[in-house]
């Protein structure tokens, strides 16, 4: 401890140097903190989905709906406990430039399916009564500035003109990969509109134990197999999951980008440590002479280089993992619930650790085997 | 001026400070182009699909061709319309098009799955959409059940290649022929024909109708004229500026996200040159000296050191472009969330970037290098010779 005022010298010594030698390490920290967390949270978005829950899609693709008549087969089937069932709408907003995703529920199942959507009791009843009523992600209220009671105009791509509904209710996902800004309203309604009842696009099946969900997806493909509309059924994690393996190589670009990031900017906060420790040749066979051990030297030697790292790992991943939360970064929608995980951090200090070794080792080592006459005859 | 022989001089000197630093330089150079060929080629690909000389039909308020329908007699209208060319044959050269997305299982892995384009086309689609070209096999036969699938899907999913059955809409489809298309979303979609496929899909309705123009001058005539006409509803878009919008989002996306890593990044790397140059001049500052005695002005010191720390910057641009150029082609893929669809594309490195690259480079360099510089220049000679 006796030493801490030597190694603060030192580096108070080149105070900018210091300075912009942490810099330099907060922002490569900052950068693979954040490329990093795209990746955890497109990975927890692909994990999302309650065990207990199946999803039925039509087998010929994501844009074909299934006739509403397969429901109270399904519901029929043994180990099923709930049905639910849901349309996409696709309607935009404004001049339709910031997306969230909207669609058609039959409300009274759809909350009972999904606990995960807190909503104050008052506004649930209010939604569930008003057949023109919309539930909203929280979100959207600050996104758009909308207020509950308000009458909000969606215009429809797929489903043309003008949809208005009065917005209800307001959730709070309980857990954030959920998303907070999608908008659902009233199958009924729904229907009544386009004046083409019984169309679902996919249905929700809560059964009764995980354990039977393989059994359960197939008895249910197997039913409609031979139908017009043959369906695919899956756990709703992989339903999920399908939607974040779109990205495709996208998000091991970005893995790839963060590495090569982050080895950038260490060789160079790395060269520029060792070039000033290069310097102090002279001190460091003064420091000997008037009696420092080798082992001494190269400790204060990494010690130094700790310091630096590790104070501009500190600010790097501390800044990365308060920023985002502060601007409530969801990505445009794209990445709901994004957050700097603690595997990142863990991984982020594991990086500022090797920065130190890294540039402290080849200057520690000097230091320690550095022979006394040799250096103090250069200097002058 | 100081002769830059001693700059280049000094800086072989210290080769093992230079590399590292150059190569920092270069790695953030090589991202930075990296990024913006991938931004790069994947507007270029859908850029490429439209032609200026055609124009697509949706129904009026779609922003996609997966959410517009059209009826037959919406089709057969817009044959007759007076601003659509006639081919050789004396038919209207007008596509009215079926568009699905189906999942199909990836290649490599087949628990990925991907959404892929199937267009139910006209026999005219192939001489309206005039870039696109059969690579192997024949044209499908009308009333077959055949396909012919995009160049790029073949490498990338099972049971595409010409003489394979590709099986999707509880069917089996006889792959008849591959298609290029000059580099174009086209080449990452099935095409069919529009009549086998409504009765499989969605019924009797098209998604989009697509024309070429009988005077490529009178497109806005034309859309004024379709877009009043009474007895529909849609709204007429010029194909090449309505596939280029298709790829306004997540070209928006890649292009901000290379922007703001690599503007990061830069700071970084320019804060770890200014170290290394400090350092540099810390330890040359009897030579600096030197030069000052000799009679050299403060500003040439100044012009001497911006140069040399430009020259490194140079040698790290030099790397980067290196580092980049191989990235060039190498095709990738991803969902464009405008369509929905699955789109491959390949990264594009054109001279202009490489350009682009060198002089980011360098300007880091002398970013980075302009105070150490100017350190060296206000250098006190009695002090630095001490």
């Amino acid at each position: 401890m006796k030493y801490l005022g030597l190694v603060l010298a030192n580096l108070g010594r080149h105070k900018l140097r210091s300075i912009l030698t942490i810099l330099s390490v907060a922002l490569a920290l900052f950068l693979f903190a954040s490329l990093r967390s795209v990746t955890t949270t497109l990975a927890a978005t692909a994990q999302l989905g309650g065990a207990r829950r199946l999803v039925t899609t039509n087998a010929t693709g994501i844009v074909f709906v299934l006739p509403l008549a397969y429901g109270n087969r399904i519901k029929a089937l043994p180990g099923v406990t709930g049905l639910s069932w849901a349309n996409w709408f696709g309607g935009r907003y404004g001049d339709g430039k910031s997306f969230f995703a909207n669609f058609a529920v039959d409300p009274e199942s759809y909350l009972k399916m999904y606990p995960e959507f807190i909503i104050p009791a008052d506004q649930r009843e209010a939604f569930l009564r008003d057949r023109t009523g919309a539930l909203i992600g929280k979100r959207l209220l600050r996104q758009f500035g909308w207020k509950v009671g308000q009458n909000v105009t969606l215009q429809g791509t797929i489903f043309p003109g003008d949809w208005t509904f009065t917005v209800d209710a307001v959730y709070t996902p309980s857990d954030p990969s959920l998303g907070d800004d999608a908008l659902v309203f009233h199958h009924e309604y729904f229907d009544e509109r386009i004046g083409r009842a019984g169309i679902a696009g996919w249905y929700i099946v809560e059964i009764d134990d995980p354990a039977h969900a393989p059994q359960i997806a197939k008895a249910i493909d197997d039913m409609f197999r031979n139908s017009s509309s043959p369906t695919k059924t899956g756990t709703e994690k992989e339903f999920q999951a399908s939607f974040a393996t779109m990205w495709g190589n996208v998000s091991f670009l970005m893995s790839t980008i963060g590495l090569a990031v982050v080895f950038a900017i260490l060789l160079v906060t790395a060269n520029a440590m060792m070039m000033s420790a290069r310097e102090r040749t002279g001190e460091i066979a003064v420091l000997k002479t008037v009696g420092f051990s080798d082992r001494l030297l190269f400790a204060l030697t990494m010690v130094e280089a700790g310091a630096l790292a590790l104070t501009g790992a500190a600010l790097g991943l501390g800044a990365a993992k308060l920023f985002y939360p502060a601007i409530n970064f969801n990505g445009a929608g794209f990445l709901p619930g994004f957050k700097v995980a603690t595997s990142t951090l863990v991984v982020g200090t594991l990086v500022a650790i090797g920065l130190m070794l890294a540039s402290g080792l080849v200057p520690a080592v000097r230091a320690a085997r550095l022979p006394v006459v040799q250096a103090l005859r250069k200097v002058e | 001026m100081i002769p830059i022989v001693y700059n280049v001089r000094s800086v072989v000197q210290r080769p093992l400070s230079t590399a590292l630093t150059a190569l920092g330089v270069g790695l953030v150079v090589a991202v930075f182009i990296g990024m913006l060929a991938l931004a790069n080629g994947f507007s270029a690909a859908l850029a490429k699909t439209g032609s200026d000389r055609n124009v697509i039909i949706l129904r009026k308020g779609a922003d996609s061709e997966l959410s517009s329908g059209l009826g037959r007699d919406v089709a057969s209208m817009i044959s007759a319309d007076p601003h659509v060319a006639t081919g050789p044959d004396g038919h209207p050269l007008v596509s009215p098009e079926v568009y699905v997305l189906i999942p199909m299982a990836k290649s490599f892995d087949t628990t990925q799955m991907a959404n892929v384009v199937v267009r139910g086309v006209s026999d005219q689609a192939w001489q309206v959409r005039n870039n696109v070209t059969i690579t192997a096999g024949q044209k499908p036969t009308s009333g077959r059940a055949e396909v012919c699938v995009g160049s790029r899907l073949t490498q990338r999913f099972p049971h595409t290649k010409v003489g394979q059955t590709l099986r999707f809409a509880g069917r089996d489809w006889t792959v008849s022929c591959n298609f290029s298309a000059a580099g174009s979303a086209f080449e990452s979609e099935v095409w069919g024909e529009n009549e086998q496929f409504m009765p499989v899909f969605r019924g009797e309705v098209f998604q989009s109708i697509t024309f070429r123009l009988k005077d490529p001058a009178a497109f806005t005539e034309a859309q004024r004229a379709l877009q009043a006409d009474k007895r529909f509803t849609v709204d007429a878009h010029r194909e090449a500026e309505f596939y280029a919008q298709q790829s306004q989002l997540l070209g928006r996306i890649l292009s901000f996200l290379a922007v703001m890593i690599t503007g990061i990044m830069a700071v970084g790397a320019v804060f770890g040159a200014i170290n290394t140059m400090y350092a540099a001049i810390a330890s040359r500052a009897p030579e600096i000296g030197v030069l000052l005695t000799l009679g050299f002005k403060p500003g040439s010191v100044l012009l001497s050191f911006l140069a040399e720390s430009a020259f490194i910057a140079l040698i790290g641009g030099v790397l980067g472009c290196l580092f980049a150029l191989p990235l060039n082609g190498i095709v990738t893929s991803t969902t464009n969330w405008s369509s929905f669809s699955e789109i491959a594309f390949s990264f594009r490195v054109t001279p202009a970037l490489l350009l682009v690259g060198m002089i980011f480079a360098v300007v880091m360099g002398i970013v980075g290098g302009f105070f150490p510089a100017l350190r060296a220049a206000r250098l006190q000679v009695v002090k630095a010779l001490r």
